[in-house]
């Protein structure tokens, strides 16, 4: 299981872009952290998911 | 009758005995950028400038527009100045002794570096979404052992009690209630975006005393 937002995710094995293709997060609009490090934006297609990871996905809004 | 201001020693002084000398040495020797000078950016520049910061980097690309007015911190009369001009003459009237560098200037992927590397906390301000995430990923990738404090989610009229400051990984904060899009609240107001940048502004505080969220 993969801990995603807080919530435990059966997506382990998946890469992280295939991930956000089954989410409504927009990904010029997101950082995706893994075990308290960034993701590179260009290696979300090579990332795979592991048992155990912590993804936090922090999406933005519009307003400043 | 010639109003004098008070002397850089009176002002230090001043404002030691009210944070304690050693709080007020890391307020002096930090260096802040501000990345947009929006809501957002402008009150948090009030509030880093008013607490003793040493330098401020502000950056924008934009001129003060009548839309401005109701929630930034510039004035009527400033319409069609350089944001970065007019919003250090606003600052250097409050805080005369603050050393501010400006860029007038749309960050991008190019020249980020550039304009950031002195800085040892970084405030993201800008109001688009995808500039937004723009900076945070490449901070957090070229730049990871700067702090970063960004902000989502601050329009509307929904409850202060909402917004909120997130430590997401050790050098990177998010503000705000990461959900009011002004795209779909419609509005922003001064008092919820001040609140936004008030948790910006107090996170960079509290960087610099070391009291992290857990």
């Amino acid at each position: 299981m993969v801990k995603i937002n807080g919530k435990e995710l059966n997506v382990a094995g998946k890469t992280i872009s295939e991930f956000l293709t089954t989410t409504n997060f927009d990904p010029k609009r997101i950082a995706v952290e893994r075990n308290g490090d960034i993701v590179f934006k260009s290696q979300y297609g090579e990332t795979l998911l592991q048992d155990g990871d912590i993804i936090e996905v922090v999406s933005f809004v519009g307003g400043g | 009758m010639v109003k004098l201001i008070p002397t850089k020693e009176e002002w230090y002084a001043a404002l030691s005995e009210r944070h304690g000398e050693k709080i007020q040495k890391n307020f002096e020797f930090a260096t802040v950028a501000i990345c947009g000078l929006g809501g957002l950016g402008s009150n948090i520049a009030f509030a880093l400038a008013r607490a003793g910061i040493g330098k401020l980097i502000l950056i924008d690309f934009d001129s003060v527009d009548i839309t401005n007015l109701h929630r930034q911190q510039y004035k009527a009369n400033q319409i069609g100045m350089s944001k970065t001009q007019a919003l250090k003459e606003n600052l250097l009237e409050i805080a005369p002794y603050v050393a501010i560098e400006t860029h007038k200037v749309r960050i991008s992927e190019n020249n980020a570096a550039e304009f950031l590397e002195k800085a040892d906390i970084i405030c993201e301000a800008f109001d688009d979404a995808e500039c937004k995430a723009m900076l945070v990923n490449l901070v957090l990738e070229r730049m990871p052992e700067k702090y970063l404090v960004a902000a989502s989610g601050m329009a509307g009229f929904g409850s202060a009690n909402t917004i909120q400051t997130r430590r997401i990984s050790k050098h990177f904060y998010i503000c705000g209630d990461g959900a009011s899009d002004v795209s779909e609240a419609g509005s922003l107001v001064a008092s919820r975006v001040m609140l936004c940048a008030a948790h910006q502004a107090h996170t960079v505080l509290r960087i610099l005393t070391e009291q992290f969220e857990t």
